[in-house]
């Protein structure tokens, strides 16, 4: 932060256009609707070009952040989105999805002043100017090396893996459990947040480079990483954590509770939001209850309220602790979302026909910080109170799912399920298996999952280059 | 892409689907099941595999007509592609030598019981297979079964065939054996794996039903498909789809399985078990 933040700067953000929350609280459409080239212009001269940029360090991929405004500032779009592609393969999405008050933005030099540069906005913008003007750059691909690389997971971690590895030439196979590619950025974010389109589009362009996508298999069941490995040189495991969590309270199997990957997976994987053109039913419930304060949480309680339901978040500490983007909090009171703050959920009270009808919760009180540095929500004694309604959605976290360290000898796992792997290369405990994303860390995000692959993808190729070296194999 | 082999009703309601489907048939065990999505904007459901040849790539299903996918499925023709068929799912039947085995099946269930039943008998046991129907034309598979069976009774509501009845004759029937059953293995519709565990449960014969709740991706990814077993909630696609039947929380699974019926229009249905079950709780409660 060396240089003085003089009064002189521009220090207003602009304001990207978003649909009137009184409209989009009935749609499932796109929320914000991005800068024009006129605003991303105005948005990313402003940035003062520091000498020792201090955003750039706070992006987990590293994005030369100055680079790329520079180009759009001199309205340079097509150099823009290459200082872009460099380092982030999928801008559309985390230009959309990235927390950027806690990352690039954070460490803005304007941010003290609250006139920190929108990166996330801009570099959206760049990436949607690219799709539309379909400009789409097809990288140079080296000769074929012959070695094979199978992932396991089509989310971002696994997809940056493929992405990387192909254009270096060795050939690819992503195995998906689910029928389409994507992982959480299509069963778990909804449309309105992040279409579909976009990632659709990502994912073709991994097709047109010649990776093999293949849907409907589940490593560990269809085929282990053993047997895989029999057939490829090395396996990269992205499965990331897609297990769901339950508070473990009285009422959690009544009619009406659902985790919150069932909730958004119908609606999104599944679009039963287009019930009954596709086919996959939701329940058009009328008072929904979502338990949790991230991400997942305000995708649910704003999906709720777009199937017409009255939708309220109970979480147990406060405003200031919501682990959400603070974008979506803002959009999700805007659109009328209930806030139950310091509330924590005891028990689901049912009907006679098995159904949810009303939820007791206590009330909280924040007391000293615990090891994660928040403060300690303490139960009121005598606080209970009892909110009717008929859906609860749980949305309180998830882990990696077993099934891959069940099934794969030898693989170390972690205390809470996730793969140990080396934290620069993604190398796991077994020889020519890597691992990154959530299914290492637990649920976290998707511009960490891609690092994690982009490391994972080097250490890879590094891998297999000393396969060439070795006599007999040419070089 | 999943490609149709052949296509039948073995009954009627009742279809036979074979899927050419190589990497599941690869790997298939007894009592394990499959995704699968008719078209594109498809719903996914489970459906057992009734059998499989790893050799020649293809997997056979059971199922009945009850449905909007169950009705699509049943509209196929050979040479006809499906989007998705994933699996194998779920972890496969316990076989062991376990001395004289019943294994009791409806509906669906005397599809799905048959490999089981073969690899039971191939481990050495003695197999009972009684089998359940509302009438002796909905029997099929009656060969397959005997191949593999030391005796087979039947059950019909109407008496055209065994006993006359419903499952609440099995403790007469289990009388009438010459021989004490070790287990009892049962499949097919939830009511009669509920009534199968209500009889043996006084006669204390370990009983394991194949559960049949709401899926969705059948990996433990959506908690949809959890049932109540010994007080413990489990995940029944990725810790089941086995479980002790005198264990499992049976008016929680019917009581689950009913989230959707007011939106799934129920065509055609030829198996009325479950409607009965309930007109008579919902008279108790009047
Ligand atoms: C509702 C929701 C909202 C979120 N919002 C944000 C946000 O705004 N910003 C942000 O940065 N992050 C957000 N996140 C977190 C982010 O999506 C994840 O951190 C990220 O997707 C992790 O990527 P991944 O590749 O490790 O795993 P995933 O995206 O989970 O992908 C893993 C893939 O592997 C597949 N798979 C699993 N097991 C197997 C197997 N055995 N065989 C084959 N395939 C398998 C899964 O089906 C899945 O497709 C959100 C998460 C959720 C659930
Ligand atoms: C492990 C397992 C194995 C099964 N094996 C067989 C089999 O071999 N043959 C067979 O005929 N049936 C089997 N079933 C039941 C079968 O999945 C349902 O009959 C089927 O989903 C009905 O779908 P539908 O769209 O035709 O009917 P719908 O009209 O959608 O539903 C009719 C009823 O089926 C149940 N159901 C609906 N959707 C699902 C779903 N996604 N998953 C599970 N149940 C659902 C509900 O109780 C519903 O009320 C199995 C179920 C499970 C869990
Ligand atoms: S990838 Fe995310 S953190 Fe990095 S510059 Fe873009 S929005 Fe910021
Ligand atoms: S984005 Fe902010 S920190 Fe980065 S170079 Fe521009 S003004 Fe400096
Ligand atoms: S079907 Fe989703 S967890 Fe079992």
């Amino acid at each position: 932060m060396s240089e003085p933040v003089k009064k002189q700067y521009d220090l207003k953000r602009r304001e990207m256009p978003k649909q009137p929350p009184e409209v989009r609280r009935y749609n499932f459409s796109e929320v914000a609707l991005g800068y024009t080239p006129e605003l991303a212009i105005e948005e990313a001269k402003r940035c003062i070009q520091c000498k020792k940029p201090s955003c750039i360090a706070n992006c987990p991929v590293e994005i030369d952040i100055p680079g790329f405004l520079k180009k759009v500032a001199e309205g340079d779009f097509v150099s823009g989105i290459r200082v872009l592609k460099d380092k982030n393969c999928l801008p559309a999405v985390c230009g959309r999805v990235c927390p950027q008050e806690e990352q690039c933005e954070k460490t803005c030099i304007f941010h003290k002043k609250g006139g920190q540069i929108a990166i996330g906005r801009i570099e959206r913008f760049l990436a949607d100017w690219e799709a539309e003007q379909r400009e789409l750059e097809m990288p140079q691909i080296p000769p074929r090396s012959g070695r094979k690389v199978a992932i396991v997971g089509g989310g971002p971690a696994g997809l940056t893996v493929a992405g990387d590895l192909i254009k270096l030439g060795h050939e690819v196979t992503v195995f998906e459990a689910l029928h389409k590619m994507g992982g959480v950025l299509v069963y778990g974010i909804p449309e309105f947040r992040l279409p579909k389109a976009i990632v659709n589009r990502e994912v073709e362009y991994l097709r047109t480079l010649g990776v093999e996508l293949v849907t409907d298999f589940v490593v560990g069941k269809t085929r282990t990483i053993d047997s895989v490995l029999e057939e490829y040189d090395a396996v990269f495991v992205g499965s990331g954590a897609g297990l769901p969590w339950f508070m473990e309270i009285p009422g959690e199997n009544l009619n009406g509770v659902y985790s919150a990957n069932e909730y958004l997976t119908r609606l999104n994987l599944m679009k039963g939001f287009l019930f009954p053109k596709y086919h996959t039913p939701v329940k058009a419930h009328r008072k929904v209850a979502v338990v949790g304060g991230g991400n997942v949480a305000m995708d649910c309680a704003r999906s709720a309220l777009r199937l017409g339901a009255e939708s309220r978040i109970i979480y147990r500490r406060s405003r200031e602790e919501l682990p959400a983007r603070l974008e979506e909090v803002e959009n999700a009171e805007e659109e009328g979302v209930i806030f139950d703050f310091l509330t924590l959920p005891l028990r689901y009270i049912g009907d006679e026909n098995g159904w949810v009808k009303a939820i007791e919760c206590q009330k909280m009180e924040l007391g000293e910080p615990d090891a994660s540095g928040r403060r300690k929500p303490i139960p009121i004694v005598g606080s209970e109170v009892i909110y009717p309604l008929d859906a609860v959605v749980c949305a309180i976290g998830n882990s990696p799912n077993p099934l891959i360290g069940s099934t794969t000898p030898g693989l170390k796992i972690g205390k809470k399920g996730n793969i140990e792997a080396d934290e620069k290369t993604g190398a796991t405990s077994r020889e020519k298996v890597w691992a990154g994303g959530d299914v290492v860390t637990g649920a976290a995000t998707v511009i960490l999952a891609m690092g994690a692959g982009r490391s994972a993808a080097k250490s890879i190729h590094e891998y297999l280059r000393s396969l060439s070296r070795i006599p007999g194999n040419g070089s | 892409m999943f490609r149709v082999i052949a296509s039948q009703m073995i009954v009627p309601n009742v279809h036979l689907l074979t899927l050419a489907a190589p990497a599941v048939a690869r790997e298939a065990k007894p009592g394990q099941f499959v995704i699968l999505r008719a078209e594109e904007e498809g719903e996914r459901i489970p459906l057992s595999l009734s059998d499989w040849d790893a050799d020649g790539g293809w997997i056979t299903v059971v199922f009945l007509n009850i449905g909007a996918t169950t009705a699509r499925l049943a509209s196929l023709t050979a040479g006809i592609d499906i989007p998705t068929v994933v699996g194998p799912l779920g972890n496969a039947t316990e076989i062991e030598n376990y001395g004289t085995v019943v294994c009791v099946c409806g509906c669906y269930g005397i599809g799905s019981i048959y490999t089981i039943a073969r690899a039971l008998k191939q481990k050495g046991n003695r197999i009972i297979t009684i089998m359940e129907a509302r009438s002796s034309y909905l029997f099929y598979w009656e060969d397959r079964l005997a191949a593999f069976s030391d005796k087979i009774i039947h059950i019909t509501r109407d008496g055209t065939k065994g006993h006359r009845g419903h499952l609440a004759r099995l403790p007469e029937i289990f009388r009438g054996l010459e021989e004490p059953v070790d287990r009892v293995l049962v499949n097919g519709c939830t009511f009669c794996m509920k009534r199968t565990a209500d009889e043996t449960r006084p006669m204390g014969i370990k009983t394991m039903a194949s559960l049949n709740p709401i899926m969705i991706d059948g990996t433990g990814m959506c908690g949809v498909c959890r049932v109540t077993v010994g007080s413990v909630t489990r995940f029944a696609c990725v810790h089941g789809p086995d479980f002790d039947a005198h264990q499992v929380d049976w008016e929680e699974l019917l009581q689950r399985r009913k989230t959707y019926m007011p939106e799934e229009v129920v065509p055609l249905r030829t198996s009325r078990c479950e409607e009965r079950h309930f007109k008579s709780q919902e008279k108790s409660h009047e």
